[in-house]
């Protein structure tokens, strides 16, 4: 068991979802499970290995420094639940 | 005339090409099948019959004036991961609510300028986060196939489709569509193609462009097709494939004619047979049916080599670590701002947290958790860096079998489709589910899977077949063979397209 109710919550608001008592009791024992059998990657010597960074070998790609698109406002904030003149409307952040 | 929906896509696209019927005739039939079937299967979260029908009377326009493009008038099945212009697109979670994108995905773009017709959009796992789509905030999928009693009967207990993309595989099987689009991160292709007796293949990573799909883990996730046959598989990858500049992990490698592959045999064919997947407790159905694929293989002329793929079990546990903080990363992007479900809170940091708390279901939080905890700092290097590493060494596995076969023939999923509700409460029973499917996302390497047998309840079970990269050919050419040496398995009674007695006209 190497996940607390404490560090439950510190994931928690760091993946800002909100979780009750109820659900930080539960999730307390499924995250430990988990976890205590992704541990079984410590069985392997990984020493001298690369991670891998992508699957196969190729240049990153580059694209021509150009806008090549925009004067989409509208469709930006269509989806949006609140909107005020293409700006997206968020509760006050700075007082 | 003979029900339309029960032709594969390349037999409708002969008929549409020798004017046997007419697309408008051949959508209207799935779309009778659709509106019979679905309630009961739940395979489409959306049913897009206008758009369809206009599609298709575009098609058949285009067929009279004898400029058919090569999927002229084919109604598909679209999973709801793809992005659809100005059609609700929601990953099957709430959190993105009534979201109509203002784009659509290169894949699906790629299907409709080939001339193919959109019947609608199909469920699957939350975000694609699961192996029986009894996540999806739409409810679960019903596999069209059921399990036989002792005495013989159909059994009334309800089959899962496998998941992520078990609309996909219930819509093909219970011809609901001719094909359908699907995606792969751990094996969402080909463990609910192998569940359903339907043909599944999910390329190599960068051969179809990513750019639309709602993202998963996106150094895993892949588009590809699910179909009734080798064939259609083939004709489907080809359309969907292709070099996009909007997605840079995309290829630049030319597309071959895969369905013109097909007939070349596997004559002379090196197939690997990797010892560990003989895994303790495999059951003796699979262990049988995997003998029997080698045997048909052997027998097609392929020889058969013994492979070792020595860092294969740690697969699956390196994956839990990948997959969750890679989309702990993608998912960071729901916040309630831009679009889809917002919960006000008292501030924003509230507001962000009841969004997220209220519009992810349970399994998709679980993930951002666990990928949130092993990003984190300090943990990083222990699990990211680690899982990562290992990888290195399962690619290597494959590199090193390259020398000496040109395919790898595996079962697809240790058991056949189970009932709804049986491994819900069992997290690691459910991921053990893509135990011989995920080193395939983690090497990044093609792999099929093919119906080659039905198990003691007379369902469904598949063999996959992994290949080198890029070389999907050979995989559907081995396909092939399986096929030719299997047949095709289809259920036999349409159940789900029965209507209750009360709708009988008097």
């Amino acid at each position: 068991m190497q996940v607390d109710a404490a560090t439950v919550r510190r994931i928690a608001r760091l993946a800002r979802i909100k979780v009750t008592d109820e659900e930080a009791k539960g999730l307390e024992k499924e995250l430990s499970g988990i976890l205590d059998w992704v541990r079984q990657l410590d069985e392997v010597d990984t020493s001298g290995v690369e991670p891998m960074v992508r699957v196969v070998a190729q240049q990153m790609k580059q694209r021509a420094d150009v806008v090549n698109d925009g004067e989409i406002a509208d469709a930006v904030v269509a989806n949006a639940p609140l909107t005020e003149d293409h700006f997206f409307v968020v509760p006050k952040v700075v007082e | 005339m003979t029900d339309l929906t029960k032709l594969t896509l390349s037999e409708a696209r002969d008929g549409l090409q020798k004017k046997t019927f007419t697309a408008t005739e051949l959508t209207k039939a799935h779309l009778s099948a659709i509106d019979a079937g679905n309630a009961a299967l739940n395979a489409y979260v959306l049913v897009t019959g206008e758009h369809a029908l206009a599609q298709a009377k575009a098609s058949d326009a285009n067929i009279a004036s004898g400029k058919a493009r090569p999927l002229e008038g084919l109604p598909l099945g679209n999973k709801d991961l793809f992005c659809t212009k100005g059609i609700r697109t929601t990953a099957c979670s709430k959190i993105l609510g009534d979201f109509k994108p203002a784009y659509e995905s290169t894949v699906g773009a790629n299907l409709w300028h080939a001339g193919a017709v959109m019947l609608g959009k199909l469920n699957n796992d939350e975000f694609a986060m699961g192996s029986s789509n009894e996540t999806s905030a739409f409810g679960t999928v019903v596999n069209p196939w059921r399990r036989k009693g002792k005495d013989g009967k159909l059994a009334a207990d309800k089959l899962v489709p496998g998941g992520s993309s078990g609309g996909s595989s219930a819509a093909v099987s219970g011809s609901l569509c001719l094909a359908a689009t699907a995606t792969d991160t751990g094996g969402s292709i080909r463990q609910p193609a192998a569940l359903t007796g339907t043909v599944g293949i999910k390329p190599t990573y960068g051969r179809c462009s990513r750019w639309g799909i709602v993202a998963f883990a996106s150094s895993l996730d892949q588009a590809g097709p699910i179909t009734k046959t080798v064939r259609d598989a083939a004709i489907m990858l080809r359309h969907m494939a292709g070099h996009d500049a909007k997605d840079t992990t995309s290829v630049d490698a030319p597309v071959p004619d895969y369905e013109a592959a097909l007939g070349k045999g596997v004559k002379g064919l090196r197939v690997g047979v990797p010892k560990e997947y003989r895994v303790v407790g495999m059951s003796p159905e699979i262990e049988k049916l995997w003998e029997q694929g080698i045997a048909w293989l052997k027998a097609a002329g392929a020889t058969i080599h013994e492979i070792s793929l020595p860092h294969t079990k740690y697969a699956l546990p390196a994956y839990y670590i990948v997959a969750p903080a890679e989309a702990s990363s993608n998912l960071a992007r729901y916040d309630g701002v831009r679009y889809g479900l917002r919960v006000p809170g008292k501030d924003l940091v509230e507001t962000y947290e009841n969004t997220r708390a209220a519009g992810f279901g349970k399994e998709v939080r679980k993930r951002i958790l666990i990928g949130t905890y092993v990003l984190s700092a300090g943990y990083y290097d222990a699990y990211y860096l680690k899982a990562q590493k290992v990888r290195t060494l399962i690619k290597r596995d494959f590199d090193t079998a390259w020398d000496k076969v040109d395919v790898v023939l595996t079962p697809t999923t240790p058991s056949p489709a189970f009932a709804l509700g049986e491994k819900t409460g069992d997290p690691l029973a459910m991921y053990l589910e893509d135990i011989f499917t995920v080193t395939v996302n983690m090497a990044g390497l093609p792999g099929m899977s093919v119906p080659a047998g039905l198990s003691s309840q007379g369902t469904p079970l598949g063999l996959q077949l992994i290949g080198k990269p890029f070389d999907e050919a050979t995989l559907l050419r081995a396909g092939q063979a399986i096929e030719d040496a299997a047949g095709r398995f289809t259920v036999a009674d349409a159940w789900w397209a029965k209507r209750p007695a009360k709708a009988a006209k008097t």
